[in-house]
């Protein structure tokens, strides 16, 4: 998720020709539902595609750990620590499947990580909030979790096979980071009223980010056609979107929570709950690098390759020297 | 800085899942050396007691056949449906063959 079709620009310059006839046979490929792999031939664009895919939602799996560190150390049992610090660890986990996937497609993790580092490449908008109070944990873990989870569904029959295994792994263990965060929510709307209103507040500030997950409306959404033609992304944004919020209000009402949207009602006719107008303005703020915490994040990011780099020096002097002794 | 550095080597991760089975591909990691290759492969594979045995080796160790000559490379087994036991007839009445 965090593939929100954040754009940037296509960098590679194939001068390889494509034939018509290779390019039919690909698609045909992709319609009977065979998996692609990574050394089979691919249109440069589907490749580029799947990089900047791929690679997108691995940043935003390695950046998601921070808003969530934040709390490691002020969870507020050792229980409560011990299930944040293993959910932090799974996303750090989840970044390395996916630079793994992204890796077979021809571009290294370094140049992948570099073009974050850089600022070149985009992460998910929703790791750009604030985490003020225990109970954002829970909100993350219930909705942003239980948002990717929605999207990730579907990737796992991506036509592309790497993509897919990676994303089967990370889906198995998204369940339990829902689940955590419901957890949190439930205990806290079971508490106090003070402990309510702090669940209500987390819901309320992080309702909206949520559902802009899910990427622009399908009006807007350039690279949607294409993607869905080749099997990469199985459903559009806005329909990902309408059953996140059928799945969810429910769940908030079941916790005694209000969802701040005035607008939401249940369409009987449908089954579907019509939602209020998303602040399209404030997503492409934060995409463009103007929300609470972007710099914070990138700074953070930064300084962490920078200060372990020794770490990596030392790591390979002493793989130098081992297999220096080995050949002597 | 450590930027100009080549990168650490590619592992590939293969885990037996319990004893009985197969080792079986789970992705891939990156690392100095074989040992840090191994304790990554735990930390990034088993992190739910997923396998009892473990396999990583170099990347560019792995002799791979080639996409682009699947048909020619596998074409000679493709005739011999006679391998199969279902090629032969068995005739009515003959049980346990
Ligand atoms: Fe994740
Ligand atoms: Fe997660």
């Amino acid at each position: 998720m965090y593939t929100q079709g954040l754009d940037q620009k296509g960098q590679a310059n194939v001068s390889e020709i494509e034939s018509p006839e290779q390019l039919a046979a690909f698609q045909a490929r992709i319609d009977a539902e065979e998996k692609i792999e990574a050394k089979d031939w691919m249109p440069a664009a589907y490749r580029r595609t799947l990089i900047r895919q791929i690679s997108q939602h691995a940043h935003s799996e390695i950046i998601g750990m921070q808003p969530e560190g934040n709390w490691l150390t002020r969870a507020p049992s050792l229980q409560r620590k011990a299930i944040l610090l293993a959910k932090v660890q799974d996303e750090a986990g989840h970044g390395l499947y996916l630079y793994s996937a992204a890796e077979t497609l021809g571009v290294s993790r370094d140049e992948m990580v570099q073009g974050l580092l850089d600022g070149k490449a985009k992460y998910s908008s929703i790791f750009n909030y604030p985490t003020l109070n225990w109970a954002d944990i829970g909100a993350i873990g219930w909705l942003v979790d239980g948002a990717a989870i929605m999207n990730q569904i579907p990737l796992c029959r991506c036509s592309y096979g790497p993509y897919a295994r990676a994303m089967i792994r990370v889906c198995k263990e998204e369940s339990f980071h829902q689940r955590q965060g419901f957890d949190i929510m439930h205990k806290l709307c079971n508490g106090t009223d003070d402990q309510k209103a702090m669940a209500q507040d987390a819901l309320n500030r992080w309702w909206w980010p949520s559902l802009m997950m899910f990427g622009p409306g399908d009006a807007d959404s350039k690279h949607s056609a294409q993607s869905m033609a080749w099997k990469i992304k199985r459903f559009s944004n806005d329909e990902l979107r309408q059953k996140f919020v059928d799945v969810t209000v429910p769940q908030a009402e079941f916790l005694g929570l209000r969802v701040p949207d005035d607008a939401l009602v249940l369409d009987e006719e449908s089954g579907h709950y019509r939602f209020g107008e998303i602040d399209w303005q404030e997503f492409h703020d934060v995409l463009a690098g103007n929300g609470p915490c972007n710099a914070q994040r990138m700074e953070r990011r930064r300084s962490a390759h920078d200060d372990n780099a020794w770490v990596r020096d030392a790591a390979r002097a002493y793989a130098d020297k081992q297999s220096a002794k080995a050949v002597a | 800085m450590s930027k100009d550095r080549a990168e650490w080597p590619l592992y590939e991760v293969f885990i037996r899942s319990k004893s009985g089975l197969s080792h079986r591909h789970a992705g891939s990691v990156h690392a100095a050396d074989d040992q840090m290759a191994l304790d990554n492969a735990r930390d990034t594979y088993t992190r739910r007691m997923e396998g009892v045995s473990l396999w990583v080796v170099r990347s560019d160790r792995i002799i791979a056949s080639d996409p682009t000559e699947t048909s020619a490379f596998f074409e000679p087994a493709e005739d011999k449906i006679y391998r199969h036991p279902t090629f032969y007839d068995v005739p009515e009445g003959v049980e346990n063959l």
